[in-house]
């Protein structure tokens, strides 16, 4: 396949960056979209240039490392895909491919594509923990919880903390990332005793790091990589309601 | 600062204020509505019904002053929140492809403060009467401020009745998206009555548009005269 990349290069986080013309040739329609990256980056190095920056780790869809938006959309935009697992094959040859770093206030640009995810945890340490007593393990048996009290939970848990939410929404907004994290923990009893404390702890955290806030466009819902469900923003409501009503 | 005003600092609280605020918007818009519609009842039905809100008295300011609060309360949620959204992206990306936006979705804020301004021009014709004065002296044979004849009179005026036609538009608009909104900002989201819940935006602002729409255009038409 021949590609034409346009690709957000910028130096750091001082500079302003730009979008650069690259001519790729010869990708494999089975390569995932960072092994076209990195093909790409031999070829920039070969050539003496600096090589993209982006992040990427486990490249199975777990980490939540990877991060581009591709030709606007997050991760591409392909039902429950992270970057890594996009294949080439979703292309066409000598299609134009544009890819930039998630845009957010509360997700400032490193270098190129690379953005510094540290305010989801800022979030995740102002709530998006349980207690645990130290001693024996109990038996994971011992506690019941309805199975779709567990199957709400699992869902949620899903999240990979990736930011396609944030970068997706009109509003830059991450409710859909903390909605699965108090959603997530508000579905099981260990979650119980910081219950009320948890998400409005968590929900000043994200307003303080500058991310927007929900209207409910849904467009958070259509690009997670992870298909968590705007349903658990509304669960995150009622948290908020209940703690709020119940004066926490 | 007090419980109220803490609620409202929050990003999740704000919201929930502005679908509370919302939900009694709405009824008023509602109510307001059907009061208009008996206008097709004739001049009697029009004329008793303006003189029987009059006659409130005090109880007529306490519902204005209510309704000025909620208002408040709405547009100054509406406003913040969207000051925090915008900049929550300073940054726009050179190419964004939107899947689920809808045109009501977008244009909330704009069709609300154009609802806004709207109502300002409104409260001006036919309440105050800063723009037609000779409104203040239309009288049916029992005394009473003939609002039927007003409103007729008014709405003559095809550049007064587009504006009204067109504000209504804006509003149904609005409705379309914010009263399936409210919804889920309150928490109610479960599958088995989403598809309602979707349903019912489209159709309250279908709704609300039309029967304030049938007004101007009944008299335009000359079938009320
Ligand atoms: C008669 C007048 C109005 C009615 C009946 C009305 C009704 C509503 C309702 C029911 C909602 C849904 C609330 C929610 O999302 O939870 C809403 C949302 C909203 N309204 Fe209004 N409203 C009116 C006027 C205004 C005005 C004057 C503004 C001025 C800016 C405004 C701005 C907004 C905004 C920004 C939203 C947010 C919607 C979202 O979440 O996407 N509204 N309105
Ligand atoms: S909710 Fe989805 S898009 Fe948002 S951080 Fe979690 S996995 Fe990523
Ligand atoms: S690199 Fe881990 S999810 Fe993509």
């Amino acid at each position: 396949m021949d590609l034409t990349l346009r690709v957000w290069r910028q130096k750091d986080g001082q500079s302003t960056g730009t979008l650069e013309t690259y001519q790729i040739s010869g990708i494999i329609p089975d390569m995932s979209f960072l092994e076209m990256l990195d093909v790409t980056n031999e070829r920039l190095i070969e050539e003496g240039k600096d090589p993209i920056a982006f992040d990427h780790d486990c490249r199975e869809g777990i980490c939540g490392a990877c991060s581009l938006v591709i030709n606007g959309r997050a991760h591409g935009g392909f039902s429950g895909t992270t970057t890594c697992q996009l294949h080439m094959r979703k292309f066409n040859d000598g299609d134009t491919i544009t890819v930039e770093p998630w845009r957010a206030t509360a997700f400032p640009v490193l270098k190129d594509l690379v953005v510094d995810r540290t305010s989801f945890d800022r979030i995740i340490q102002a709530g998006g923990f349980i207690s645990a007593n130290t001693g024996g393990a109990p038996d994971g048996n011992a506690v019941p919880i309805p199975k779709p009290d567990a199957d709400a939970a699992m869902d949620a848990a899903a999240c990979i903390g990736c930011g396609a939410c944030a970068a997706s929404c009109p509003n830059g907004s991450a409710m859909l990332f903390v909605a699965a994290k108090v959603s997530h923990l508000a579905h099981l009893p260990q979650g119980m005793p910081e219950r009320g404390q948890r998400v409005l702890s968590m929900v000043a955290k994200m307003d303080e790091e500058g991310f927007g806030n929900c209207t409910n466009h849904a467009e958070c819902e259509a690009m997670c990589p992870k298909d968590i469900s705007i349903s658990h923003i509304a669960k995150m409501n009622r948290e908020f309601i209940r703690a709020t009503v119940r004066g926490e | 600062m007090g419980r109220f005003a803490k609620v409202l600092q929050s990003s999740i609280g704000a919201k929930v204020a502005m679908a509370v605020t919302g939900i009694l918007l709405v009824l008023f818009i509602i109510a307001h509505m059907l009061g208009n519609l008996l206008m097709f009842a004739g001049p009697e039905a029009t004329n008793a019904y303006a003189k029987g809100l009059k006659d409130l008295g005090a109880l007529l300011w306490v519902a204005r002053i209510g309704l000025l609060v909620v208002f408040l309360v709405h547009i100054g949620s509406a406003l913040r929140l969207w000051r925090m959204n915008q900049a929550a992206r300073p940054q726009a990306y050179a190419v964004s492809e939107s899947t689920m936006v809808t045109y009501a979705g977008r244009s909330i804020v704009l069709t609300g403060l154009l609802v806004l301004a709207f109502a300002a021009y409104h409260l001006l014709h036919f309440t105050l009467f800063a723009t037609n004065p000779e409104f203040a002296q239309l009288h049916d044979a029992q005394g009473r401020h003939d609002v039927y004849r007003m409103v007729i009179l008014g709405f003559r005026n095809t550049a007064v009745s587009g504006v009204y036609l067109v504000s209504m538009i804006l509003l149904g608009l609005h409705l379309s998206h914010g009263v399936t909104s409210l919804f889920q900002s309150l928490g109610i989201n479960n599958p088995s009555y989403n598809p309602l819940i979707k349903r019912l935006g489209p159709w309250s602002g279908v709704l609300v548009a039309a029967g304030f729409m049938a007004i101007p255009l009944a008299v335009l038409a000359g079938v009320l005269k």
